[in-house]
């Protein structure tokens, strides 16, 4: 059987594996698909290269197809996310000056505790404190708000900047941004650059973040039915081979490569193991949970996580909260991610919604087969959040 | 108004500045800077305040022009261009989609020509837009004015509403000026007296 070529377009970050995975262990051929990857050079010409039928999907942020279809940022083209493809792995980190003053602050850089990383860095923050990010339309932004909003920040005045996540380390040098929240490796790089130290993953702040979605266009979604499915399959099992311990020296050394990071595996892997350098000086911080591509059922495409995007993004730019969340909650396609992986032994949960932030720990949940434990799902500041139905 | 098209042309390399600068030149009345260092971008850009910016797609910074674009709303925003040999195929559907995006093969002189003119096209569509809704807002403000000047007239003298008209008419044309002018300075006087 020949394969059906498809293409697809990623961002070079850790948690693009997924798609690398799929191709680079044949899951895709046998989908009976073909996938021919492109790394794109910025967020922009990937959405570019997707809306304009230039590739069939793409590795994007989580928010980006929640905006487009909120009518924020220009293009209107629908997108679907037919999957989400990673949860959680950013990193939040600020640069040496502010740094050394929270060394010398005291302050023990716990990676853990959001409220008091909040605390410390809103007392040697300087009259403005900016914060470098990849994208306007990102989890790095919603969480960064969300962060500020909840602590000493908040009386501080802050501002959130886009640069590129290979050019943080040099912007933070250059003091274009004092801080910054950008996705591994990149912040491990800023590190061993020695252009600033790891404040918080991302983790500290939501526990359940999705961050990397699989996204289609609408119209592909009604052509390619049966290609859809297969590209799903393909993705869900890489995504599970990634899940497994002894898959991570390779996953790190195929990420590394020249074609897609060109950087040593060895930093690649700190946010595949968890654990972070997080000083110049070789503090190490281990993160349970940093980066995650299978387990406790990361990948579906809860309702409610496009709501919570949309109910943060209305607020900010002043839509009808009611309406954004409807709009938003038809772009996590849970239809399209039950149909693909019915009968693969995916563990598929038995509602499509659910309350953010209201777990304390793994739980057990209702699901198609009954075993299906999700992961803790709690904000820093334990406050949940009840979707609009 | 000036008639000028200002171009920020965002580019590192000197010699590919230059030949796009060159580019620009040939095709007439435009002004040109150049942006070498993406250090604060998006404010070196603002300080410009330019109707097109031109960017090679394969540069990262071009997410930092994202900013931009949602800083200034949809209508408002600088068209940007992006410059590449691989990406081709996404100008028209760009342009189509009506997305302030352009992909031109090539840094070639005659292929930037035809690309820079739907740019000035597209610029001059939204200037004489802009123009017409400052034009739209302006009367609609006048005639607010105006009718306040009349119901003035019309308390004050017991002028029914087209004696009050009449006579706001008549004094604009004995003293060369526009009705709007003298309602606006009797509601000024008239704000000053009460």
């Amino acid at each position: 059987m020949n394969a059906v070529p498809l293409t697809a377009a990623y961002m070079p970050l850790v948690d693009a594996a997924p798609l690398i995975v799929a191709r680079e262990m044949g899951f895709d051929l046998a989908e009976g698909i073909a996938l021919d990857l492109l790394a794109a050079p910025s967020w922009s010409s990937l959405r570019d290269m997707l809306v304009f039928g230039h590739v069939q999907a793409a590795h994007l942020l989580a928010p980006v197809p929640v905006a487009m279809a909120l009518g924020l940022g220009g293009i209107a083209t629908p997108l679907s996310a037919i999957s989400v493809l990673s949860a959680n792995g950013t990193v939040i980190g600020v640069g040496t000056r502010l740094a050394d003053r929270l060394d010398s602050l005291g302050y023990g850089f716990d990676f853990r505790d959001a409220r008091a990383a909040g605390a410390a860095l809103a007392r040697v923050a300087d009259d403005v404190l900016v914060f470098g990010v990849p994208f306007p339309f990102s989890m790095h932004v919603e969480l960064l708000w969300y962060w500020v909003a909840g602590t000493d920040l908040a009386a501080r005045r802050v501002e959130i900047r886009t640069v590129p996540p290979p050019l943080m380390a040099q912007a933070l040098a250059a003091g274009d941004i004092d801080a910054f929240c950008v996705g591994e490796p990149w912040g491990s790089v800023a590190v061993d650059d020695h252009a600033g130290a790891l404040l918080l993953p991302g983790t500290a702040i939501w526990s359940a973040a999705p961050e990397k979605v699989l996204a289609v266009r609408d119209g592909w979604v009604e052509a390619e039915p049966d290609l859809l499915n297969r590209l799903l399959r393909a993705v869900w099992r890489a995504g599970r081979w990634l899940a497994r311990p002894d898959s991570r020296t390779a996953a790190s050394e195929m990420l590394s490569r020249r074609t897609c990071l060109n950087l040593p595996p060895e930093v690649i892997d700190r946010a595949l193991l968890g654990t972070f350098a997080v000083s110049t000086r070789g503090e190490q911080r281990h993160v349970p949970g940093f980066v995650e591509f299978f387990d406790g059922a990361a990948t579906f495409p809860w309702r409610s996580q496009a709501k919570w995007i949309a109910h943060r993004m209305a607020a900010r730019y002043g839509l009808d909260p009611q309406l954004a969340q409807s709009r938003a909650a038809g772009v996590f396609r849970s239809d399209l991610y039950r149909k693909a992986l019915q009968g693969t032994g995916a563990e598929l949960p038995g509602a499509s919604e659910k309350v953010e932030g209201a777990l304390d720990g793994p739980t057990a949940v209702a699901s198609a087969r009954g075993r299906l434990i999700l992961p803790r799902n709690q904000f820093f500041d334990r406050r949940i959040f009840e979707p609009d139905s | 108004m000036s008639g000028k098209l200002t171009v920020v042309i965002v580019e590192q390399n000197r010699d590919r500045a230059i030949a796009i600068v060159d580019a620009l030149t040939e095709t007439g009345d435009v002004d040109v800077r150049v942006i070498g260092s993406v250090s604060g971008l998006a404010k070196q850009i603002a300080r410009h305040d330019p109707d097109i910016v031109l960017i090679d797609i394969d540069n990262p910074s071009r997410d930092m022009l994202e900013e931009l674009t949602m800083a200034s709303g949809p209508l408002e925003r600088p068209v940007a261009m992006f410059v590449s040999g691989a990406a081709g195929g996404l100008a028209r559907s760009a342009v189509e989609a009506g997305v302030s995006a352009y992909v031109v093969d090539g840094l070639k002189a005659e292929r930037i020509k035809p690309v820079i003119d739907i740019a000035i096209a597209r610029f001059q569509i939204l200037r004489q837009m802009r123009a017409e809704l400052a034009e739209t807002r302006r009367a609609l403000e006048e005639r607010k004015v105006i009718d306040r000047a009349k119901g003035l007239l019309m308390k004050s003298k017991g002028l029914q509403e087209d004696e009050a008209y009449a006579l706001l008419r008549k004094t604009a044309m004995n003293r060369n000026r526009r009705v709007a002018d003298v309602a606006e300075a009797l509601v000024t006087a008239s704000e000053l007296l009460s």
